[in-house]
């Protein structure tokens, strides 16, 4: 059987991905942010999965306004790395689990959530930052990929009980899915950011961290905050925070804590990282 | 009955609800035709001719040739894709960003690396104080912001 064995959150900034293609990472600005990787990297090398569930958000580059999907499940072979304005990242291609994502849609969509299956994507940074964080440089991604894009850019995105239910959903396909392989789920985006009009570069510790604190100790309480808080305490952009609770969801209940990192600034925004295993 | 937009009085905040994204569809599309390099091309050639080829308002046109980005989202831009117009242009979220709340990318990165800009003033209906010397974040756009 399946197994998710990990949970794994990270702030998936495209500065990050800038800073690690043009070599950037020593310079004293960056220095700082990749360091609280080097561990996360140590760990990821001993405990690499065989496959990562990775729940991010799509910057208006495989979706236009001709599509905006709620929650979207990368079923294909592989996923080319997006061309965002400045060329694709050079990174390796995205390699997906096509038998694993169509059980879960299936097994999701019959515990009632309408999932929209994508054959063909490109992926943006929000999917290749994590994983150039957690893997580094390698010629070819150590595990398969499958992509799950959640709408977070036309408001309202999902609410945070609504991601977090559907971590729950995803718990129960991935257990029920006969070849025994070991899953990680991740939850990527965040945290606190504004990215527009005068407001821009808002930042909020406090709720970063009480997130942080909130997401291992209690989810329950924390996926009943509404959008208006995240938007209003952190930022119209920190609302990807939502995206997180997926990954909690289909954790255990309780979870061992094994890393933390939090560091102002990433560009804009502020990154917070969480490596969770499950018992 | 009308919706609820409680996200409507956040200072310095346009929400990209499905009013604005019904404002801003071409021009948003417009934005996103960018990631194509032979559409980057055409448009560098001549933005004028680039954007009649979109049923864009002539407001949202003017916004873009004067890359004013709170004018942009006031017309139902958002920033995911307006992105692709100043990544035309060689710049950076932090540019643009800078440049939206008027402050000098210099002051901004400084702001930045110190913090960023502080959460208090958050409530609306009231003028909060700029923690940065830059432009403040108050509702000095709210004329802007078409859907109030």
């Amino acid at each position: 059987m399946a197994r998710i064995t990990a949970g794994v959150a990270t702030s998936h900034v495209p500065a990050i991905g800038a800073a690690l293609d043009l070599g950037k990472t020593q310079e004293a600005y960056w220095a700082p942010l990749f360091k609280g990787y080097e561990f996360s990297k140590q760990w990821m090398a001993a405990n690499t999965p065989d496959v990562v569930f990775l729940v991010y958000n799509d910057h208006a580059t495989a979706f236009s306004l001709d599509f905006i999907p709620t929650f979207a499940i990368g079923c294909a072979e592989e996923f080319q790395p997006a061309d965002e304005g400045w060329g694709p990242r050079p990174v390796p291609v995205v390699k997906g689990h096509p038998e694993l994502a169509a059980h879960i849609a299936q097994s999701v969509i019959q515990s009632d959530f309408d999932l929209t299956i994508v054959n063909r994507m490109d992926v943006d940074h929000g999917l290749t930052v994590p994983l150039s964080l957690m893997f580094g440089q390698p010629q070819e991604w150590p595990c398969k990929v499958i992509p799950f894009a959640v709408n977070v850019v036309q408001y309202p995105p999902p609410s945070g009980m609504r991601c977090y239910q559907l971590g729950k959903a995803i718990r129960r396909a991935i257990d029920s899915f006969d070849a025994g392989l070991n899953v990680q789920i991740w939850g990527t985006g965040g945290m606190s950011h504004q990215l527009q009009g005068p407001r821009a570069g808002l930042i909020n510790k406090e709720f970063d961290n009480r997130f942080l604190d909130r997401i291992v100790n209690e989810p329950d309480e924390l996926a009943k905050v509404p959008h208006i808080d995240y938007v209003r305490e952190a930022g119209s952009e920190g609302i990807e925070l939502v995206m997180w609770l997926i990954m909690r969801g289909a954790l255990d209940a309780k979870v061992r804590q094994v890393h933390r990192f939090y560091h102002v600034p990433a560009s804009n925004t502020a990154v917070g990282h969480l490596i969770l295993e499950n018992s | 009955m009308a919706l609820d937009k409680p996200y409507s009085n956040i200072p310095g905040t346009t929400i990209f609800d499905a009013d604005q994204s019904r404002r801003g569809y071409w021009l948003n599309q417009f934005a996103m035709s960018l990631m194509k390099a032979e559409n980057r091309e055409r448009f560098k050639a001549n933005e004028r001719a680039y954007l009649d080829e979109w049923k864009m308002s002539e407001d949202q046109k003017q916004a873009v040739l004067a890359r004013d980005y709170n004018r942009m989202i006031a017309l139902g831009g958002n920033i995911y894709f307006l992105a692709k117009i100043f990544a035309t242009d060689g710049k950076s979220f932090q540019y643009a960003a800078a440049l939206m709340t008027g402050m000098s990318q210099e002051d901004y990165v400084k702001m930045m690396l110190s913090g960023g800009r502080s959460p208090e003033s958050n409530s609306g209906g009231r003028s909060p104080e700029n923690n940065s010397g830059g432009r403040s974040p108050d509702g000095s756009v709210t004329g802007e912001k078409s859907n109030g």
